[in-house]
Protein backbone atom coordinates (compact mmCIF):
# COMPACT_ATOMS: atom_id res chain seq x y z
CA UNK A 1 0.00 0.00 0.00
CA UNK A 2 1.15 3.32 -0.87
CA UNK A 3 2.62 5.67 2.12
CA UNK A 4 -0.69 7.98 2.53
CA UNK A 5 1.06 10.42 4.79
CA UNK A 6 2.90 11.39 1.14
CA UNK A 7 -0.25 12.34 -0.95
CA UNK A 8 -1.61 16.13 -1.43
CA UNK A 9 -4.88 17.74 0.23
CA UNK A 10 -6.10 17.53 -3.90
CA UNK A 11 -4.89 13.90 -4.16
CA UNK A 12 -6.33 12.75 -0.91
CA UNK A 13 -9.65 14.27 -1.74
CA UNK A 14 -10.00 12.46 -4.71
CA UNK A 15 -8.54 9.30 -3.14
CA UNK A 16 -11.12 9.30 -0.60
CA UNK A 17 -13.75 9.99 -2.82
CA UNK A 18 -13.01 7.06 -4.89
CA UNK A 19 -13.03 5.56 -1.31
CA UNK A 20 -9.16 3.99 -2.44
CA UNK A 21 -9.07 4.07 1.25
CA UNK A 22 -10.88 6.08 4.58
CA UNK A 23 -10.68 8.87 5.75
CA UNK A 24 -9.45 6.85 9.58
CA UNK A 25 -6.97 5.39 7.49
CA UNK A 26 -5.54 8.27 6.83
CA UNK A 27 -5.81 9.75 10.11
CA UNK A 28 -4.00 6.91 11.40
CA UNK A 29 -1.18 6.93 9.18
CA UNK A 30 -0.78 11.08 10.42
CA UNK A 31 -1.01 9.58 13.80
CA UNK A 32 1.42 7.20 13.59
CA UNK A 33 4.05 9.42 11.90
CA UNK A 34 3.24 12.15 14.74
CA UNK A 35 3.98 9.30 17.16
CA UNK A 36 7.34 8.54 15.95
CA UNK A 37 8.36 11.67 14.95
CA UNK A 38 7.24 14.39 17.68
CA UNK A 39 10.21 13.43 20.69
CA UNK A 40 12.41 14.48 17.80
CA UNK A 41 11.12 17.29 16.45
CA UNK A 42 8.29 18.94 19.18
CA UNK A 43 6.19 20.06 16.19
CA UNK A 44 3.09 19.13 18.45
CA UNK A 45 2.46 20.94 21.63
CA UNK A 46 -1.06 18.53 22.50
CA UNK A 47 -2.17 15.49 19.77
CA UNK A 48 -6.16 15.13 19.78
CA UNK A 49 -5.65 11.84 18.04
CA UNK A 50 -9.26 9.98 19.77
CA UNK A 51 -10.76 13.78 18.93
CA UNK A 52 -8.92 12.78 14.93
CA UNK A 53 -10.49 9.02 14.66
CA UNK A 54 -13.88 10.54 15.91
CA UNK A 55 -14.16 12.97 13.16
CA UNK A 56 -12.89 10.57 10.62
CA UNK A 57 -15.11 8.02 11.36
CA UNK A 58 -17.92 10.82 10.94
CA UNK A 59 -16.08 12.27 7.79
CA UNK A 60 -16.08 8.28 6.25
CA UNK A 61 -19.70 8.32 7.47
CA UNK A 62 -20.43 11.47 4.91
CA UNK A 63 -17.85 10.04 2.67
CA UNK A 64 -19.48 6.70 2.07
CA UNK A 65 -23.14 8.26 1.13
CA UNK A 66 -21.78 10.29 -1.46
CA UNK A 67 -21.52 13.41 1.20
CA UNK A 68 -19.03 15.74 2.60
CA UNK A 69 -17.73 19.05 2.28
CA UNK A 70 -14.13 20.86 0.41
CA UNK A 71 -11.99 19.15 3.09
CA UNK A 72 -13.93 15.61 3.97
CA UNK A 73 -11.87 13.61 6.17
CA UNK A 74 -8.60 15.83 5.76
CA UNK A 75 -6.10 15.20 8.69
CA UNK A 76 -4.82 19.04 9.42
CA UNK A 77 -2.83 20.42 12.26
CA UNK A 78 -4.14 23.47 14.14
CA UNK A 79 -1.08 26.26 15.27
CA UNK A 80 -1.50 26.53 19.15
CA UNK A 81 -2.84 30.38 18.49
CA UNK A 82 -6.41 29.40 17.51
CA UNK A 83 -8.79 28.53 20.22
CA UNK A 84 -10.57 25.36 19.65
CA UNK A 85 -13.11 23.95 22.38
CA UNK A 86 -11.82 21.99 25.49
CA UNK A 87 -8.11 21.84 23.49
CA UNK A 88 -5.15 22.92 24.67
CA UNK A 89 -5.19 26.15 23.12
CA UNK A 90 -2.32 28.56 25.24
CA UNK A 91 -0.02 30.61 22.08
CA UNK A 92 2.81 28.39 23.69
CA UNK A 93 2.78 30.50 26.59
CA UNK A 94 3.16 29.51 30.29
CA UNK A 95 0.64 32.36 31.30
CA UNK A 96 -1.80 30.90 29.40
CA UNK A 97 -1.59 27.27 31.52
CA UNK A 98 -4.42 25.02 31.54
CA UNK A 99 -6.49 27.00 29.07
CA UNK A 100 -9.12 25.39 27.28
CA UNK A 101 -11.65 27.74 25.57
CA UNK A 102 -15.30 27.13 25.91
CA UNK A 103 -15.76 28.50 22.23
CA UNK A 104 -13.60 27.18 18.66
CA UNK A 105 -12.50 30.60 16.62
CA UNK A 106 -14.02 30.87 13.31
CA UNK A 107 -11.11 29.44 10.99
CA UNK A 108 -10.88 26.47 12.74
CA UNK A 109 -14.58 26.11 12.42
CA UNK A 110 -15.24 27.05 8.56
CA UNK A 111 -12.71 23.73 8.15
CA UNK A 112 -14.76 21.59 10.42
CA UNK A 113 -17.86 23.13 8.94
CA UNK A 114 -16.11 21.51 5.49
CA UNK A 115 -15.33 18.32 7.17
CA UNK A 116 -11.34 18.57 7.97
CA UNK A 117 -10.53 16.53 10.76
CA UNK A 118 -7.80 17.68 13.60
CA UNK A 119 -5.00 16.05 14.49
CA UNK A 120 -3.63 18.05 17.24
CA UNK A 121 -2.34 21.48 18.40
CA UNK A 122 0.81 23.33 16.65
CA UNK A 123 4.53 24.69 18.72
CA UNK A 124 4.69 27.70 17.87
CA UNK A 125 6.88 30.95 19.54
CA UNK A 126 5.34 32.66 22.26
CA UNK A 127 2.24 34.63 21.56
CA UNK A 128 3.79 34.44 17.96
CA UNK A 129 6.50 37.07 18.68
CA UNK A 130 9.87 35.27 17.14
CA UNK A 131 11.17 33.92 14.11
CA UNK A 132 12.64 30.77 14.99
CA UNK A 133 9.91 29.23 17.15
CA UNK A 134 12.79 29.43 19.99
CA UNK A 135 10.70 31.38 22.11
CA UNK A 136 7.65 28.71 22.53
CA UNK A 137 7.27 28.03 26.59
CA UNK A 138 7.11 24.59 25.38
CA UNK A 139 10.50 24.49 23.73
CA UNK A 140 11.84 24.81 19.93
CA UNK A 141 10.36 23.17 16.80
CA UNK A 142 13.49 21.04 15.24
CA UNK A 143 13.32 21.72 10.90
CA UNK A 144 13.10 18.28 9.45
CA UNK A 145 15.58 19.77 7.19
CA UNK A 146 19.72 19.18 8.01
CA UNK A 147 22.29 21.19 5.92
CA UNK A 148 23.69 18.21 3.85
CA UNK A 149 26.28 16.36 5.78
CA UNK A 150 25.60 17.85 9.08
CA UNK A 151 23.42 16.46 11.69
CA UNK A 152 23.26 20.16 13.71
CA UNK A 153 19.39 20.97 14.74
CA UNK A 154 18.20 24.02 12.73
CA UNK A 155 15.54 26.14 13.39
CA UNK A 156 12.19 26.07 11.47
CA UNK A 157 11.77 29.55 11.40
CA UNK A 158 8.93 31.25 12.97
CA UNK A 159 6.44 31.80 14.41
CA UNK A 160 3.99 29.23 13.03
CA UNK A 161 7.61 26.73 12.99
CA UNK A 162 5.23 23.89 14.02
CA UNK A 163 2.91 24.23 11.60
CA UNK A 164 5.67 24.45 8.66
CA UNK A 165 7.68 21.57 10.54
CA UNK A 166 4.69 19.23 10.51
CA UNK A 167 3.53 19.80 6.89
CA UNK A 168 7.40 19.15 5.98
CA UNK A 169 7.77 16.04 7.89
CA UNK A 170 4.56 14.51 7.04
CA UNK A 171 2.84 15.12 10.57
CA UNK A 172 -0.57 16.62 8.63
CA UNK A 173 -1.49 17.09 5.39
CA UNK A 174 -2.18 21.00 6.01
CA UNK A 175 -1.73 22.96 8.92
CA UNK A 176 -3.05 26.50 9.67
CA UNK A 177 -0.90 29.46 10.52
CA UNK A 178 -0.58 32.89 11.38
CA UNK A 179 1.17 35.96 10.09
CA UNK A 180 2.32 39.21 11.62
CA UNK A 181 5.15 40.18 9.97
CA UNK A 182 6.30 37.08 8.33
CA UNK A 183 5.22 34.33 10.60
CA UNK A 184 3.71 32.13 7.61
CA UNK A 185 5.64 32.92 4.93
CA UNK A 186 9.49 32.72 6.62
CA UNK A 187 9.10 29.13 8.01
CA UNK A 188 7.49 27.95 4.92
CA UNK A 189 10.07 28.81 3.01
CA UNK A 190 12.04 27.51 5.86
CA UNK A 191 11.04 23.94 5.47
CA UNK A 192 10.10 23.59 1.86
CA UNK A 193 6.88 24.53 2.00
CA UNK A 194 4.37 26.80 0.87
CA UNK A 195 2.43 29.60 3.04
CA UNK A 196 0.42 32.28 1.65
CA UNK A 197 -0.74 35.42 4.43
CA UNK A 198 -3.69 36.26 2.50
CA UNK A 199 -5.10 39.90 2.35
CA UNK A 200 -6.12 41.78 6.23
CA UNK A 201 -9.79 40.81 6.73
CA UNK A 202 -9.42 38.15 4.21
CA UNK A 203 -10.14 35.66 7.64
CA UNK A 204 -11.38 36.48 10.41
CA UNK A 205 -9.57 37.01 13.17
CA UNK A 206 -12.17 35.58 15.96
CA UNK A 207 -11.02 32.95 18.49
CA UNK A 208 -7.00 33.91 17.12
CA UNK A 209 -5.19 34.94 20.44
CA UNK A 210 -4.08 38.42 19.58
CA UNK A 211 -0.98 39.74 18.85
CA UNK A 212 -1.06 42.96 17.13
CA UNK A 213 -4.55 43.27 16.08
CA UNK A 214 -3.30 45.76 12.81
CA UNK A 215 -1.50 43.11 11.67
CA UNK A 216 -2.62 39.90 12.79
CA UNK A 217 -4.10 37.45 9.74
CA UNK A 218 -4.52 33.69 9.20
CA UNK A 219 -3.27 31.64 6.21
CA UNK A 220 -2.51 28.12 5.62
CA UNK A 221 0.82 26.01 5.41
CA UNK A 222 0.89 23.32 2.30
CA UNK A 223 3.00 21.00 0.64
CA UNK A 224 1.43 22.70 -2.86
CA UNK A 225 0.38 25.73 -4.02
CA UNK A 226 -3.25 23.57 -4.58
CA UNK A 227 -3.29 22.44 -1.09
CA UNK A 228 -2.73 25.72 0.16
CA UNK A 229 -5.77 27.48 -2.43
CA UNK A 230 -7.72 24.03 -1.11
CA UNK A 231 -7.47 25.39 2.33
CA UNK A 232 -7.74 28.64 2.09
CA UNK A 233 -11.44 28.71 -0.02
CA UNK A 234 -12.04 26.97 3.38
CA UNK A 235 -10.48 29.28 6.38
CA UNK A 236 -11.59 32.64 4.98
CA UNK A 237 -14.62 34.14 5.45
CA UNK A 238 -16.75 37.42 6.70
CA UNK A 239 -17.71 37.17 10.10
CA UNK A 240 -20.07 39.08 11.74
CA UNK A 241 -17.27 38.62 14.98
CA UNK A 242 -14.72 40.35 13.33
CA UNK A 243 -15.97 43.67 12.19
CA UNK A 244 -12.46 43.94 9.72
CA UNK A 245 -13.08 40.96 8.50
CA UNK A 246 -14.21 42.01 4.90
CA UNK A 247 -17.23 41.24 3.02
CA UNK A 248 -15.85 40.18 -0.12
CA UNK A 249 -16.52 37.60 -2.19
CA UNK A 250 -14.44 34.15 -1.57
CA UNK A 251 -13.43 32.84 -5.22
CA UNK A 252 -12.36 29.37 -6.32
CA UNK A 253 -8.74 30.04 -5.47
CA UNK A 254 -7.80 26.91 -7.38
CA UNK A 255 -9.70 28.08 -10.68
CA UNK A 256 -5.94 30.06 -10.84
CA UNK A 257 -4.12 27.20 -10.82
CA UNK A 258 -2.53 26.32 -14.05
CA UNK A 259 -4.01 29.75 -16.25
CA UNK A 260 -1.48 31.37 -18.18
CA UNK A 261 0.65 34.17 -16.55
CA UNK A 262 1.26 35.37 -20.27
CA UNK A 263 1.14 39.05 -20.15
CA UNK A 264 1.34 39.53 -16.35
CA UNK A 265 3.46 42.27 -15.35
CA UNK A 266 5.60 41.02 -12.68
CA UNK A 267 7.35 43.73 -10.25
CA UNK A 268 11.03 43.42 -9.41
CA UNK A 269 11.96 45.81 -6.40
CA UNK A 270 15.04 47.37 -6.41
CA UNK A 271 14.97 48.02 -2.85
CA UNK A 272 14.74 44.35 -2.05
CA UNK A 273 18.41 44.14 -3.35
CA UNK A 274 20.40 44.30 0.14
CA UNK A 275 24.05 44.85 0.79
CA UNK A 276 25.50 41.74 2.04
CA UNK A 277 22.58 39.35 0.66
CA UNK A 278 24.17 35.68 -0.05
CA UNK A 279 24.46 34.63 -3.56
CA UNK A 280 22.30 31.95 -3.11
CA UNK A 281 19.12 34.72 -2.59
CA UNK A 282 20.43 36.36 -5.30
CA UNK A 283 20.63 33.26 -7.60
CA UNK A 284 17.66 32.03 -6.74
CA UNK A 285 15.70 35.74 -7.37
CA UNK A 286 17.09 35.63 -10.67
CA UNK A 287 15.92 31.94 -11.58
CA UNK A 288 12.33 32.94 -10.79
CA UNK A 289 12.69 36.54 -12.81
CA UNK A 290 13.76 33.70 -15.39
CA UNK A 291 10.76 31.20 -14.53
CA UNK A 292 8.44 34.10 -15.07
CA UNK A 293 9.62 35.48 -18.38
CA UNK A 294 9.95 32.21 -19.69
CA UNK A 295 6.17 31.89 -19.08
CA UNK A 296 5.54 34.79 -21.12
CA UNK A 297 5.25 37.42 -18.17
CA UNK A 298 6.42 40.79 -18.66
CA UNK A 299 9.48 41.80 -15.84
CA UNK A 300 9.63 45.42 -14.88
CA UNK A 301 11.86 47.23 -12.58
CA UNK A 302 10.26 49.55 -9.94
CA UNK A 303 11.24 51.64 -7.07
CA UNK A 304 9.39 50.99 -3.55
CA UNK A 305 11.99 53.95 -1.41
CA UNK A 306 10.53 52.94 1.96
CA UNK A 307 11.21 49.99 2.08
CA UNK A 308 14.02 50.03 4.85
CA UNK A 309 11.44 51.49 6.90
CA UNK A 310 9.28 49.08 6.76
CA UNK A 311 10.92 46.95 9.88
CA UNK A 312 11.85 49.49 12.57
CA UNK A 313 7.74 50.69 11.95
CA UNK A 314 6.67 47.45 12.82
CA UNK A 315 8.96 47.51 16.03
CA UNK A 316 7.01 49.78 16.82
CA UNK A 317 3.46 48.81 15.66
CA UNK A 318 3.68 45.37 16.55
CA UNK A 319 4.91 45.84 20.47
CA UNK A 320 2.35 48.84 21.05
CA UNK A 321 -0.48 47.16 20.04
CA UNK A 322 0.76 43.79 21.92
CA UNK A 323 1.17 45.74 25.05
CA UNK A 324 -2.32 46.65 24.78
CA UNK A 325 -3.35 43.25 23.95
CA UNK A 326 -1.84 41.29 26.60
CA UNK A 327 -3.07 43.37 29.04
CA UNK A 328 -5.64 41.12 29.77
CA UNK A 329 -3.52 38.55 31.17
CA UNK A 330 -3.15 39.09 34.69
CA UNK A 331 -4.17 36.01 36.63
CA UNK A 332 -7.63 36.77 37.35
CA UNK A 333 -9.62 34.67 34.66
CA UNK A 334 -7.50 32.19 33.04
CA UNK A 335 -4.36 30.78 33.42
CA UNK A 336 -1.66 30.96 35.62
CA UNK A 337 -1.58 32.96 38.85
CA UNK A 338 1.20 33.78 40.94
CA UNK A 339 0.13 34.51 44.35
CA UNK A 340 1.04 38.13 46.13
CA UNK A 341 0.96 40.03 48.70
CA UNK A 342 -1.90 42.09 47.42
CA UNK A 343 -3.44 42.29 43.79
CA UNK A 344 -0.81 44.95 42.00
CA UNK A 345 2.10 42.03 43.37
CA UNK A 346 -0.51 39.27 42.52
CA UNK A 347 -0.60 41.06 38.55
CA UNK A 348 3.08 41.48 38.50
CA UNK A 349 4.43 38.03 39.62
CA UNK A 350 2.03 36.33 37.37
CA UNK A 351 3.44 38.02 34.59
CA UNK A 352 6.90 38.10 35.32
CA UNK A 353 6.49 34.31 35.85
CA UNK A 354 4.03 33.80 33.08
CA UNK A 355 5.85 35.47 29.95
CA UNK A 356 9.06 34.68 28.69
CA UNK A 357 11.52 36.81 27.73
CA UNK A 358 11.12 37.88 24.21
CA UNK A 359 7.66 38.56 25.04
CA UNK A 360 8.23 40.74 28.21
CA UNK A 361 10.55 42.87 26.01
CA UNK A 362 8.00 43.20 23.26
CA UNK A 363 5.51 44.43 25.65
CA UNK A 364 8.17 46.69 27.76
CA UNK A 365 8.69 48.18 24.67
CA UNK A 366 5.05 48.82 23.67
CA UNK A 367 4.30 50.43 26.79
CA UNK A 368 7.58 52.74 26.77
CA UNK A 369 6.02 54.26 23.02
CA UNK A 370 2.65 54.67 24.62
CA UNK A 371 3.72 56.09 27.60
CA UNK A 372 2.31 59.85 27.83
CA UNK A 373 4.91 61.83 25.94
CA UNK A 374 5.71 59.64 23.42
CA UNK A 375 3.18 58.75 21.50
CA UNK A 376 3.82 61.31 18.69
CA UNK A 377 7.55 60.38 18.39
CA UNK A 378 6.78 56.76 17.81
CA UNK A 379 3.61 55.37 17.49
CA UNK A 380 2.08 58.59 15.14
CA UNK A 381 5.01 58.27 13.52
CA UNK A 382 5.04 54.71 12.48
CA UNK A 383 1.32 54.84 11.42
CA UNK A 384 2.72 57.45 9.45
CA UNK A 385 5.12 55.95 7.91
CA UNK A 386 2.99 52.86 7.26
CA UNK A 387 1.21 55.16 4.97
CA UNK A 388 4.03 55.96 3.07
CA UNK A 389 5.22 52.08 2.62
CA UNK A 390 1.50 51.26 1.75
CA UNK A 391 1.90 54.56 -1.30
CA UNK A 392 4.89 52.59 -2.20
CA UNK A 393 2.57 49.58 -3.44
CA UNK A 394 -0.50 51.20 -4.68
CA UNK A 395 1.44 53.40 -7.16
CA UNK A 396 3.19 50.02 -8.19
CA UNK A 397 -0.55 49.13 -8.76
CA UNK A 398 -1.30 52.15 -10.29
CA UNK A 399 1.64 51.50 -13.19
CA UNK A 400 0.06 48.24 -14.15
CA UNK A 401 2.11 45.81 -11.88
CA UNK A 402 0.09 42.66 -11.26
CA UNK A 403 2.14 41.10 -8.72
CA UNK A 404 5.70 41.74 -7.06
CA UNK A 405 8.66 39.09 -6.78
CA UNK A 406 11.11 39.02 -3.86
CA UNK A 407 13.12 36.35 -2.12
CA UNK A 408 10.99 35.18 0.67
CA UNK A 409 14.40 35.12 3.63
CA UNK A 410 17.22 36.96 3.71
CA UNK A 411 19.33 33.33 4.24
CA UNK A 412 18.17 29.58 4.88
CA UNK A 413 17.71 28.25 7.92
CA UNK A 414 19.88 28.61 11.31
CA UNK A 415 20.96 26.18 13.84
CA UNK A 416 19.16 26.39 17.29
CA UNK A 417 20.71 28.58 19.75
CA UNK A 418 22.91 30.57 17.33
CA UNK A 419 24.82 32.72 19.40
CA UNK A 420 25.18 35.53 16.68
CA UNK A 421 21.35 35.63 16.33
CA UNK A 422 20.98 35.79 20.40
CA UNK A 423 23.32 38.42 20.89
CA UNK A 424 21.55 41.02 19.53
CA UNK A 425 17.47 40.89 19.79
CA UNK A 426 17.53 42.71 16.60
CA UNK A 427 19.96 40.82 14.38
CA UNK A 428 16.50 38.34 14.37
CA UNK A 429 13.65 40.68 13.57
CA UNK A 430 16.09 41.39 10.64
CA UNK A 431 14.71 37.50 8.99
CA UNK A 432 11.33 39.10 8.64
CA UNK A 433 12.90 42.31 6.30
CA UNK A 434 11.16 41.14 3.11
CA UNK A 435 7.75 39.81 4.60
CA UNK A 436 7.11 42.67 7.12
CA UNK A 437 6.25 45.10 4.42
CA UNK A 438 3.77 42.67 3.24
CA UNK A 439 1.16 43.35 6.94
CA UNK A 440 2.21 46.82 6.98
CA UNK A 441 0.36 47.59 3.80
CA UNK A 442 -1.92 44.45 4.54
CA UNK A 443 -1.05 42.92 1.41
CA UNK A 444 -1.18 39.25 0.36
CA UNK A 445 1.87 37.62 0.19
CA UNK A 446 2.81 33.80 -0.51
CA UNK A 447 6.08 31.88 -0.19
CA UNK A 448 6.89 29.40 -2.70
CA UNK A 449 9.73 27.14 -2.41
CA UNK A 450 11.76 27.64 -5.31
CA UNK A 451 15.72 26.11 -4.67
CA UNK A 452 18.40 24.99 -2.45
CA UNK A 453 20.90 26.58 -0.68
CA UNK A 454 24.33 25.71 -1.55
CA UNK A 455 24.09 23.51 1.72
CA UNK A 456 21.08 21.46 0.28
CA UNK A 457 18.23 23.97 2.59
CA UNK A 458 14.95 24.89 1.41
CA UNK A 459 14.90 28.52 0.00
CA UNK A 460 11.62 30.31 -0.78
CA UNK A 461 10.19 33.26 -3.27
CA UNK A 462 8.08 35.79 -2.50
CA UNK A 463 5.22 36.79 -4.65
CA UNK A 464 3.37 40.03 -3.25
CA UNK A 465 -0.25 41.24 -4.34
CA UNK A 466 -2.95 43.85 -4.71
CA UNK A 467 -6.06 43.64 -2.41
CA UNK A 468 -7.77 40.36 -2.41
CA UNK A 469 -5.93 39.44 -5.27
CA UNK A 470 -5.03 36.08 -3.35
CA UNK A 471 -6.15 34.52 -6.91
CA UNK A 472 -2.98 36.00 -8.96
CA UNK A 473 -0.70 34.63 -6.27
CA UNK A 474 -1.77 30.88 -6.49
CA UNK A 475 -1.70 31.41 -10.74
CA UNK A 476 2.40 33.12 -10.83
CA UNK A 477 2.91 30.83 -7.39
CA UNK A 478 2.03 27.56 -9.65
CA UNK A 479 4.31 29.01 -12.05
CA UNK A 480 7.26 29.00 -10.09
CA UNK A 481 6.19 25.69 -7.99
CA UNK A 482 6.26 24.23 -11.76
CA UNK A 483 9.58 24.96 -12.47
CA UNK A 484 11.27 24.85 -9.39
CA UNK A 485 9.99 20.87 -8.54
CA UNK A 486 9.49 19.97 -5.11
CA UNK A 487 11.30 19.96 -2.40
CA UNK A 488 11.28 16.52 0.47
CA UNK A 489 13.21 16.98 3.41
CA UNK A 490 15.59 13.64 3.77
CA UNK A 491 14.17 11.48 6.35
CA UNK A 492 16.64 11.17 9.66
CA UNK A 493 13.73 11.18 12.05
CA UNK A 494 10.94 8.58 13.19
CA UNK B 1 15.97 58.18 22.52
CA UNK B 2 17.05 55.52 24.64
CA UNK B 3 16.03 54.69 28.37
CA UNK B 4 18.70 54.00 31.74
CA UNK B 5 17.50 51.34 34.41
CA UNK B 6 15.07 53.56 36.25
CA UNK B 7 12.96 54.20 33.49
CA UNK B 8 13.09 50.30 32.61
CA UNK B 9 11.56 49.97 35.91
CA UNK B 10 8.93 52.41 35.95
CA UNK B 11 8.01 50.97 32.91
CA UNK B 12 7.76 47.52 33.81
CA UNK B 13 5.97 48.69 36.79
CA UNK B 14 3.41 50.26 34.28
CA UNK B 15 3.22 47.07 32.55
CA UNK B 16 3.02 44.77 35.88
CA UNK B 17 5.83 43.27 35.35
CA UNK B 18 7.96 42.31 38.60
CA UNK B 19 11.33 42.58 36.89
CA UNK B 20 14.76 42.32 39.86
CA UNK B 21 17.48 44.96 39.30
CA UNK B 22 19.61 42.22 37.11
CA UNK B 23 16.28 41.81 34.72
CA UNK B 24 16.31 45.74 34.52
CA UNK B 25 20.02 46.19 33.77
CA UNK B 26 19.67 43.57 31.28
CA UNK B 27 16.76 44.81 29.74
CA UNK B 28 18.46 48.33 29.54
CA UNK B 29 20.77 47.19 26.82
CA UNK B 30 18.06 44.93 24.78
CA UNK B 31 15.81 48.12 24.54
CA UNK B 32 17.99 50.38 23.48
CA UNK B 33 19.54 48.24 20.87
CA UNK B 34 15.59 48.31 19.64
CA UNK B 35 15.45 51.97 20.26
CA UNK B 36 18.29 52.49 17.97
CA UNK B 37 16.99 50.50 15.72
CA UNK B 38 13.55 52.38 15.27
CA UNK B 39 15.36 55.39 15.47
CA UNK B 40 15.99 55.37 11.53
CA UNK B 41 12.66 56.71 10.91
CA UNK B 42 13.64 60.30 11.47
CA UNK B 43 15.65 60.39 8.19
CA UNK B 44 11.46 59.88 6.72
CA UNK B 45 9.86 63.22 6.07
CA UNK B 46 6.43 62.40 7.31
CA UNK B 47 5.51 65.98 6.63
CA UNK B 48 1.62 66.07 5.93
CA UNK B 49 1.29 62.45 5.39
CA UNK B 50 -1.75 61.08 7.32
CA UNK B 51 -1.37 58.17 9.98
CA UNK B 52 -2.81 54.60 8.38
CA UNK B 53 -5.54 53.95 10.12
CA UNK B 54 -6.92 50.96 8.11
CA UNK B 55 -5.07 48.81 5.78
CA UNK B 56 -8.36 47.94 3.65
CA UNK B 57 -10.57 50.79 3.12
CA UNK B 58 -14.06 49.93 4.39
CA UNK B 59 -16.78 51.69 6.36
CA UNK B 60 -17.04 50.35 10.04
CA UNK B 61 -19.99 47.72 10.09
CA UNK B 62 -22.31 48.51 12.95
CA UNK B 63 -25.49 46.62 13.97
CA UNK B 64 -27.97 47.71 16.58
CA UNK B 65 -27.65 47.90 19.80
CA UNK B 66 -29.07 44.77 21.29
CA UNK B 67 -28.57 41.67 23.61
CA UNK B 68 -26.98 38.55 21.16
CA UNK B 69 -25.21 36.75 23.50
CA UNK B 70 -25.30 35.52 27.09
CA UNK B 71 -26.29 33.32 30.01
CA UNK B 72 -22.88 31.88 30.26
CA UNK B 73 -21.46 32.98 33.41
CA UNK B 74 -20.08 29.08 34.16
CA UNK B 75 -18.45 29.02 30.75
CA UNK B 76 -17.06 32.28 31.29
CA UNK B 77 -15.20 31.41 34.74
CA UNK B 78 -14.43 27.96 33.73
CA UNK B 79 -10.65 28.81 33.07
CA UNK B 80 -10.52 30.94 36.11
CA UNK B 81 -7.24 30.23 38.72
CA UNK B 82 -10.13 30.96 41.37
CA UNK B 83 -13.69 31.64 41.38
CA UNK B 84 -16.83 30.86 43.92
CA UNK B 85 -20.93 31.51 42.82
CA UNK B 86 -19.95 32.26 38.83
CA UNK B 87 -17.90 35.28 40.28
CA UNK B 88 -13.65 35.75 40.10
CA UNK B 89 -11.96 35.41 43.30
CA UNK B 90 -9.05 38.14 43.88
CA UNK B 91 -6.91 39.08 46.71
CA UNK B 92 -8.85 41.53 48.86
CA UNK B 93 -8.99 45.02 47.45
CA UNK B 94 -10.77 47.52 49.58
CA UNK B 95 -10.01 47.33 53.30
Amino acid sequence: MTDLTKLTIAEAREGLKKKDYTSLELTDAFIGNIEAANKQLNAYVAVTADKARDMAKASDAKLAKGEGGALEGIPLGIKDLFATEGVHTQACSHILDGFKPAYESTVTSNLWADGAVMLGKLNMDEFAMGSSNETSYYGPVINPWRKKGSNQDLVPGGSSGGSAAAVAARMCMGATATDTGGSIRQPAAFTGTVGIKPTYGRCSRWGVVAFASSLDQAGPIAHTVRDSAILLKSMASVDAKDTTSVDVEVPDYEAAIGKSVKGLKIGIPAEYRMDGMPGDINNLWQKGIDWLKDAGAEIVDISMPHTKYALPAYYIVAPAEASSNLARYDGVRYGLRVPGKDIAEMYENTRAEGFGEEVKRRILIGTYVLSAGYYDAYYLKAQKVRTLIKRDFDLAWQNGVDAILTPATPSAAFGVADQDLHSDPVKMYLNDIFTVTVNMAGLPGISVPAGLSEDGLPLGLQLIGKPFEESTLFQVGHVIEDAAGSFEAEKWWG
Amino acid sequence: MSVDTNTVKRVAKLARIRVSDDDATRMTGELNAILGFVEQLDEVNIEGVEPLTSVVEQTMKKRADGITDGSKASDIIRNAPASEDNFFMVPKVVE
